[in-house]
């Protein structure tokens, strides 16, 4: 049995009436990344910090590396490390001192400590600013300050509360392969909150989606759009040439051509828009549908198989909750 | 060294040499650089303090203060000093009572500018912590959440602990050049008790600031809080208090025992007054001659014979005071604990 790092069962918090995150059950596992993604006030923190003990759940129970959060905090935190949300350090204190002060909070005695902070700096590629005051850092290299800090404890899982907020897309690149590049030298395992569909997708080994403080879908990106629509995964887009000068002078009229890709097996729907059309189907059926094409004595000017990627699989979502919404009102 | 602001220490030259032997080294290594993670929370505030403006101004205020009260009545010191034949034994601690009239004395400098440090000292205690989006990143450390709290506290106490025992030895420094006599082993401890009584005081406003910025976000509430209960405490009470004694005032030719009764409430009522419980404190431990602090009735005072107490009396007789002070500030304690130890740390705000 694969070992878990998280394990959230049934977790449920409420603000007076309402309720941030409502009956979470979730597991990662060891050496993991995994991503929740989530518009704004979708529960995520608050997930997170219950996780660390930050907050009080009001039912369910949470387990990190097997230790039971709310009743020995302080064991779950040796092993955790949290890179909060716009993370704040001691301003007139340096880069490394900051350091020095978490990993001793940590108890490890000074010495151990300038030692640990100097690789982890030379690691985020802070070490040429290690003197200055944070106060001059700029929002990039907070951020992967705030990253030495969580690793310098050595902690076996991480969770990073929207780190990549504020960073310019070259930081955020930057930032996301250190991540990966740390988190799989070390086995770590990696929670990662992100409203940010792209980065997730970029770095994350499984995805949970959070809307309205439930997790809608879990899962590996691909599994994702499955689980989220239905049957018919696939849509493939084409568009038909003529070998003839016209297309009326066709051995086959192209409402033919239409009627036998709608039988083909496993497609639920062509419609042809001009020259062009849209297949949705249960399966990959690219091969098929070109080969009939081209035997129905077509040429085939472009065929394009789409995936989803996680914007449609967030839009998707979105749209069924502005519905649901209006069902409401 | 770029570790002396972390340690607090630094560590000259020669104690990389002292390091080449291995059992000074390896003392060395356990005892001094190995904290606790609560001793290094402490370490740190104690150093953020002293090297913070804030404290170097009100530090500076307060010395100023007692150096100019203590010229003027060390060069009026004759005639001040020895006027009062009764306590001519206490020459010390008249150094810290007695004033020529220019400036007041060194214990109503304490008295007066005490708060203020206390809650000068504590108001953004963790609400800056929490803006500055400090507290979830220490928070998530494997720290218990009580010991930002205690150290915070403690840091202040040790600090203010430091300052009024400075000051306290440089005046008994200054009269011991001026006098050219030591004092008495009676007036050292009484200076003694009075210093710690006072560093009492002090935490009690410290306490107090501390819940405030417990409870309130923005420092700039919680500081003008505490300055209004300074200022309710010293000016409106006892405003308040004349007010409500005023209609239970007897008159002139009332029966001794109903002007006892009125005399008793209006002690009574001031009583819950932190700085009126130091002041009492401060007169029964400075003045060995005091020996009530509330009305005494007619009978109480027959047959009494005036002179001074001995330490341990005058302890006893403001024992009542400093346990309501040292109450108050462990409810302050207790309130700052309930609401933080209960409360969400999210990262800002």
């Amino acid at each position: 049995m694969v070992e878990k790092s998280i394990e959230i069962v049934g977790l449920t918090k409420k603000y007076g009436n309402h309720v941030a995150v409502d009956n979470l059950s979730l597991s990662i596992e060891k050496g993991e990344i995994f991503g929740l993604l989530g518009p704004n006030g979708a529960g995520k923190s608050t997930t997170i910090l219950m996780l660390l003990g930050l907050t009080d759940a009001d039912s369910g129970s949470v387990k990190v590396c097997g230790i039971n959060t709310a009743r020995y905090p302080l064991k779950v935190k040796r092993r955790v490390g949290y890179l909060p949300e716009d993370v704040g350090f001691y301003n007139d204190y340096s880069g490394l001192q900051n350091l020095i002060y978490v990993a001793r909070l940590n108890n490890m005695a000074v010495e151990k400590a300038k030692k640990a902070a100097l690789e982890i700096l030379l690691e985020v590629g802070l070490f040429d600013a290690k003197d200055k005051k944070v106060e001059s850092y700029s929002r990039g290299m907070r951020q992967r300050l705030g990253l030495a800090d969580v690793l310098i404890k050595r902690p076996e899982v991480i969770i990073l509360d929207e780190p990549t907020l504020g960073l310019d897309p070259e930081g955020v690149n930057n930032f996301l392969g250190l991540i990966v590049r740390l988190s799989r030298k070390k086995g770590i395992t990696v929670l990662f909150s992100s409203h940010h569909l792209h980065q997730i997708q970029q770095v994350c080994d499984r995805v949970g989606l959070f809307v309205r403080g439930r997790l809608l879908a879990e899962g590996k990106i691909s599994s994702l759009a499955e689980q989220l629509f239905s049957k018919n995964t696939f849509t493939i887009e084409g568009a038909i040439t003529s070998i003839h000068e016209d297309l009326d002078d066709a051995v086959i009229p192209l409402s033919e051509v239409v009627r036998k890709m709608n039988q083909l097996n496993g497609v639920a729907k062509v419609t042809l828009n001009d020259k062009r059309f849209v297949a949705v189907s249960e399966k990959d059926v690219t091969a098929e549908l070109s080969r009939l094409i081209v035997n129905s004595g077509y040429g085939l000017n472009h065929l394009s198989k789409k995936e989803y990627g996680l914007d449609d699989i967030y839009h998707q979502y979105f749209q069924e909750e502005k519905k649901y919404n209006q069902k409401k009102v | 060294m770029g570790m002396s602001k972390l340690t607090g220490i630094k560590f000259p030259q020669w104690t990389v040499i002292l390091k080449s032997f291995p059992v000074l080294r390896k003392s060395s290594d356990e005892n001094k650089l190995h904290l606790s993670p609560f001793q290094v929370m402490v370490q740190k505030e104690i150093a953020d303090h002293i090297r913070n403006w804030r404290f170097l101004i009100l530090f500076a205020i307060i010395l100023l203060a007692c150096t100019g009260t203590l010229f003027s009545t060390l060069t009026d010191s004759l005639k001040t000093l020895g006027s009062d034949t009764s306590e001519n034994t206490f020459f010390f601690l008249n150094l810290f009572t007695k004033s020529d009239g220019t400036l007041p004395s060194f214990f109503v400098f304490v008295g007066f500018l005490g708060p203020l440090f206390g809650i000068g000292l504590g108001f953004d205690a963790i609400s800056s912590e929490q803006n500055r989006g400090t507290l979830s990143r220490i928070m998530a450390q494997p720290v218990p959440r009580d010991y930002i709290l205690n150290a915070k506290f403690l840091a202040g106490i040790i600090v203010i602990g430091v300052m009024l025992f400075s000051l306290s030895f440089l005046v008994m420094g200054t009269g011991l050049i001026a006098l050219g006599i030591p004092p008495t082993a009676e007036e050292f401890l009484r200076i003694i008790v009075y210093t710690l009584l006072s560093i009492v005081y002090v935490s009690f406003w410290l306490n107090l600031s501390i819940l405030f910025s417990v409870r309130f976000r923005q420092p700039a509430t919680s500081a003008l809080t505490g300055i209004a209960v300074w200022l309710f405490f010293t000016i409106f009470y006892p405003l308040i208090v004349n007010l409500i004694v005023k209609g239970f005032e007897p008159s002139k030719y009332a029966a001794p025992n109903a002007i006892y009764i009125y005399k008793k409430l209006k002690f009574y009522l001031v009583q819950i007054m932190p700085n009126e419980l130091f002041d009492e404190i401060t007169s029964a431990i400075l003045v060995p001659s005091v020996r009530s602090l509330g009305p005494l009735t007619m009978e109480q005072i027959q047959g009494a014979i005036p002179g001074s107490l001995p330490l341990a009396q005058s302890v006893l007789l403001v024992w009542p005071q400093v346990t309501g002070l040292l109450a108050l500030t462990l409810l302050c304690f207790l309130f700052s604990y309930l609401i933080f130890m209960k409360r969400e740390i999210r990262s800002r705000g």
